[in-house]
């Protein structure tokens, strides 16, 4: 909404702050102007642009605003429409009106002007709707919408001479039929309040008036009307019908219970000065007591002065926030304190600011005019503990080593679609009720999906090397208690070198076994392998599982050649799908230094021919089982397979395996060797292996 | 230790293969980087001490009178072997020399310093999980714990014990994304993705005691279309303090502190006037633009300020939730709303670092797209 300074300053006669200035101190209390206009043509000034918050909707108008700089600069605010329009006669035509819904409609004032010609507005109010663009309608109804815009209070005014016996206000029977000012038909339901006379509805309450009953140029006489609404009533029947109207949207944000006897004068003034009618009776106001006793007539809030303070510390100026100053503040803002003990007070609450409710509520309003940037900057004085999380160092040890790896950390979406989820993992998913579409259904039961769609990302843009991982929660369980971990995924594509172990083809696989193999070193526990039932998503053959202390923790291989397919990805990748909630819940590894011996370390190289069916483990394992104190490690050092089944018979693979022996105590005698040496020859040929020349 | 090959017996082919081991062992002598050719001289070529002498002396005093002859006529090649072999080196070492002082020459081993270096591409930090640390670390600086909590909550801790009322707009399902099926359970107790980690705030003080700081990092989601600012997945980082003398004007300090500790110390705050459900009074903060230091620039629209967080002091009718929880969870209810007080803060993450890194399209940061990524080595 928008706001004129010139309108604006007829309230407050002794402001003197610039246009700029009010600008800036109203947007630091909460009553934000978003941009400022100089105003044209016959007035002088500013147009503010508003954004006010909708608890505040008592500020959306020219006096709520006029009502908050008053409060700020601590100046006068003139009073509104305060006198009674002088009435023909005190008793006679004073308009019927019956309140049935009392539930609904908890003031109604009504007031009878005959003898009116309707013209074109003119003077302060068209120079006010031309600076505002607030389209020109006709005198009386322009009057309506002036005071709307000046006090907030939607009011309506209808052609007396088409009211058939009295205002009734009602719920709509069903299916009544209802004609609306912007020519619009609409069918009511029960639950839609209608003004209406004593033969059919009139308009639909708070949110738009009948075009039946609306004022014309040919309109002789006209009745007033200013209520007070119910705002869930008001809500359901805007949206209901689609209707979304200044009236509406006031009447379903809580309107002042009090204003409509003081928009109904203010109306009535001016369209009697306008058209030269006169008022022909006093004013019907209807009041509903239980209605008034929850908006106007609020029992007092008790505020406590040292409460304000215990809140709100310690000020800029070191003076702090007086007893004096909560006093003046409440009162300008339209409160009445009550002192009840000292720097205790009852507060009875302004009818239009309904959002005000609690003790705190008068707290921030005081430290909302005092001014938030008023207060200092202090800091709270430390007590209590501080408590780490317990996996932080675990977690930043997952990355730091990762990351060192040459893994990028990458986050994915959270959802993935029911065939991913089914794809990737046995573990129930748990479906979304209203996901943003199908592909984004499910909450995701694992990581992997969300890693092979950003792999597939960079491959599609020709992106060839990537290394990632996610460090994320999985979802499982079903709809009535889904379970959380933390789970974490590596992908790999690319940069598939062959070295003197591997080929090409296969050395996706063992860098992510080896990046595997050593962010488990970091942690605590033994891990193990094996290959049984892995997920389909794995290349049969070409992936495996790691267990710690006998645990599952991890599957990894490469993706199937259907997964790669159904991405249309043309070169291989390989992914693992870590349950990183169970290596969190193993302690790093504590290093811890031994002596390193003085005595040098002796090389010896084996060189056998295998059977393909003789695996690494079982090599290793034959060569450790003869327990050579001496020996420090065993490494393969070459793989050589020979397609032609030349060099190398078919079936078979020529393997030289490195063997470190090292004494703390010794030089190594050159029999110590030989005889290490003539063990694991013989351990290597009981495996089948021959020996190469 | 003069190693002197075992002869096992004086036959041609193990002389053969004895004197070749010697001569090898001398070759790798005379190739290797400690080489000194006087030195060399005295230890294999000298007349009484040299190893040619001891070795062959050694092999004559055991060998068969029809073996000596053999050894001889070896031990003669070898010494000629050996100083070819000498002089050769010779030679060579003294263009090498002679090379090392004449550009251009092949003796120097010339490098294309130009070539790039062998590459250890190291992984990224991920620039959101980079900013919320530091984030965290900021605060963890100043005394605070860290909190967390799950991603999937209830409608208490999301939304009833945050103070939001039964039909705030933030419950519709075009705002929050729900779990299926929760239409037949209690309201309270339906499932749904935390739109904020403010729930956090909730178990945090169920679980513990007051005074209470904490610092809250965690993923959140929201029912947004993806565009270039909105993402249905971001991240936020909490803040809750809570003691018996907690004020406005600690919380103004708070986030002053620390805004000049992620920022810079030329960082200035100012505070408005806000509206949030949880808290009361409520405030936006806003911080001097850091592109442009308040002047006004294109990132600041001009204004010469930066909207960065929403915060205020703790709701009483938070404070009543949490101890009427307590109550029902048999614990005691310390939040008195009459001796302590709080203040929360919380800030989005993704902005802050599309802020800091000038990033145009949230979704890069859920793309995993190396391209990305590798912007922040």
């Amino acid at each position: 909404m928008d706001i004129l300074t010139p309108w604006l300053r007829s309230y407050l006669p002794e402001l003197s702050v610039t246009d700029a200035q009010l600008a800036e101190d109203l947007t630091l209390r909460g009553i934000a102007v978003e941009g400022t206009f100089p105003l044209e043509g016959a007035l002088t000034g500013t147009r503010y642009e508003m954004d006010i918050t909708t608890n505040r909707v008592d500020a959306m108008n020219h006096y709520g605003v006029a009502r908050e700089a008053a409060a700020i600069y601590n100046v006068a605010l003139a009073t509104i429409s305060q006198t009674e329009p002088i009435a023909e006669t005190a008793s006679g035509d004073s308009y019927p009106v019956t309140i049935e819904a009392s539930d609904l409609c908890g003031r109604f004032t009504a007031r009878v002007i005959r003898g009116v010609t309707v013209k074109p507005s003119t003077g302060l109010i068209a120079d006010y709707f031309a600076a505002l663009g607030q389209k020109p309608i006709s005198g009386p109804v322009d009057v309506t919408n002036f005071g709307w815009l000046a006090m907030g209070q939607p009011t309506h005014v209808f052609d007396l001479d088409t009211l058939e016996g009295g205002i009734i206000v009602r719920r709509a029977k069903a299916g009544e039929k209802l004609r609306l000012l912007d020519g619009s038909e609409h069918i009511l339901v029960t639950d839609d309040l209608v003004v209406a006379d004593q033969k059919k509805a009139l308009a639909l309450a708070g949110v738009m008036g009948g075009w039946d009953s609306r004022v014309s140029e040919t309109t002789k006489n006209i009745l007033v009307e200013a209520a007070w609404f119910d705002p869930a009533a008001i809500r359901a029947s805007s949206r209901r019908h689609g209707l979304h109207t200044d009236a509406s949207h006031r009447f379903e944000r809580g309107a002042d219970f009090n204003a409509a006897p003081l928009a109904n004068n203010l109306v009535t003034r001016i369209v009697v000065e306008q058209t030269g009618g006169h008022v022909a009776g006093p004013m019907t106001d209807i009041i509903i007591p239980a209605i008034a006793g929850k908006t106007a007539d609020r029992p007092a809030i008790a505020l406590h002065v040292a409460e304000v303070q215990r809140h709100l510390g310690t000020t800029a100026d070191g003076i702090g926030i007086s007893e004096q100053i909560v006093a003046q503040y409440l009162t300008a803002l339209g409160c009445t304190l009550t002192q009840t003990a000292p720097g205790a007070y009852a507060v009875k609450l302004p009818s239009w600011r309904l959002d005000l409710e609690r003790e705190i509520d008068l707290i921030e309003e005081v430290a909302r005019v005092y001014g938030y940037n008023k207060f200092a900057n202090t800091l709270p004085s430390f007590t209590g503990t501080v408590i780490e999380l317990p996996h932080a160092t675990q977690e930043a040890a997952i990355r730091t080593t990762l990351r060192g790896l040459g893994y990028s950390e990458a986050i994915s979406s959270t959802f993935c679609s029911a065939e991913e989820a089914a794809a990737f993992t046995t573990a129930p998913a748990v479906a979304l009720g209203n996901p943003l579409s199908a592909e984004a259904g499910m909450l995701r039961p694992a990581l992997t999906p969300g890693m092979a769609t950003m792999l597939a990302h960079n491959l599609h843009r020709d992106v060839s090397t990537v290394r990632l991982f996610e460090l994320g929660t999985v979802f499982t369980g079903s709809t009535a208690s889904v379970a959380e971990h933390t789970g974490l995924s590596l992908g790999l594509t690319g940069n598939a070198n062959a070295t003197a172990l591997y080929k090409a083809e296969d050395s996706l696989f063992y860098e992510l076994k080896g990046a595997l193999e050593t962010l488990l070193a970091k942690f605590t526990g033994t891990h193990t392998l094996d290959a049984n039932d892995l997920p389909t998503w794995i290349a049969p053959g070409r992936g495996a599982r790691i267990l710690l202390d006998g645990t599952p923790v991890a599957v990894f291989g490469e993706l199937a050649p259907a997964e790669l397919q159904r991405r249309k990805l043309r070169q291989p990748v390989a992914m693992a799908e870590v349950h990183a909630a169970t290596l969190l819940a193993h302690p790093l590894r504590q290093p811890a230094s031994r002596d390193l011996s003085r005595f040098q370390a002796v090389e010896r190289d084996f060189s056998f021919v295998f059977p393909d069916a003789v695996r690494w483990q079982a090599i290793d394992a034959a060569i450790r089982t003869l327990a050579i104190p001496e020996l420090q490690s065993i490494a393969p050092v070459e793989i050589f397979r020979d397609a032609k089944g030349k060099s190398i018979a078919a079936g078979s693979y020529s393997l030289l395996t490195r063997v470190v022996f090292q004494s703390p105590e010794r030089t190594l005698s050159d029999e110590d060797l030989t005889t290490s040496s003539a063990r694991i020859t013989a351990a290597l040929t009981a495996l089948g292996g021959v020996q190469r020349a | 230790m003069l190693n002197i090959p075992q002869l096992t017996d004086f036959s041609e082919a193990s002389l053969d293969a004895a004197f070749a081991q010697v001569q090898a062992e001398a070759k790798i002598a005379v190739a290797g980087e400690a080489f000194n050719i006087e030195g060399f001289r005295l230890e294999w070529l000298g007349r009484k001490q040299g190893r040619l002498k001891i070795i062959s002396d050694t092999w004559l005093k055991t060998a068969p009178p029809e073996a000596k002859k053999l050894i001889g006529q070896r031990f003669n090649a070898l010494k000629e072997a050996i100083e070819s072999e000498l002089a050769g080196r010779e030679s060579f070492l003294k263009e090498f020399k002679q090379g090392l002082e004449t550009p251009g020459s092949p003796f120097v081993p010339q490098l294309d310093i130009t070539l790039p270096g062998t590459a250890q591409r190291l992984g990224v930090e991920h620039p959101l999980v980079r900013t919320m640390a530091e984030i965290v670390s900021v605060f963890q600086r100043m005394g605070y714990s860290v909190g967390l909590g799950p991603e999937v909550e209830t409608d208490f801790y999301n939304f009833e014990a945050l103070n939001f009322p039964p039909n705030h707009p933030a419950r519709d399902t075009q705002d929050t994304l729900v779990v299926a099926d929760q239409d037949s359970k209690p309201l309270r107790e339906r499932l749904l993705m935390r739109t904020h980690t403010s729930p956090v705030q909730i178990r945090s003080m169920l679980e513990h005691d007051p005074p209470l700081r904490l610092v809250i990092p965690g993923k959140v989601h929201r029912n947004d279309a993806a565009d270039a600012t909105h993402s249905p997945v971001f991240h936020q980082v909490e803040g809750l303090c809570v003691g018996p003398d907690i004020t406005f004007s600690d919380l103004k300090g708070t986030l002053d502190h620390a805004m000049k500790a992620f920022f810079g110390s030329a960082v200035k705050t100012r505070f408005f006037p806000s509206f949030f459900p949880f808290t009361e009074p409520s405030a936006d903060v806003q911080i001097s633009c850091i592109f442009c230091g308040g002047k006004g620039c294109r990132k600041c629209k001009h204004s010469g300020w930066i909207e960065l967080l929403g915060c205020g002091m703790v709701d009483p009718a938070v404070f009543e939730s949490v101890n009427q929880r307590r109550i029902e969870l048999g614990r005691d209810p310390v939040y008195d709303t009459r001796r302590i007080a709080g203040f929360a803060f919380g800030m989005g993450v993704d902005r802050i670092a599309m802020m800091k890194y000038g990033i145009s399209d949230i979704g890069l940061l859920y793309s995993g797209d190396m391209r990305f990524l590798e912007q922040f080595a």
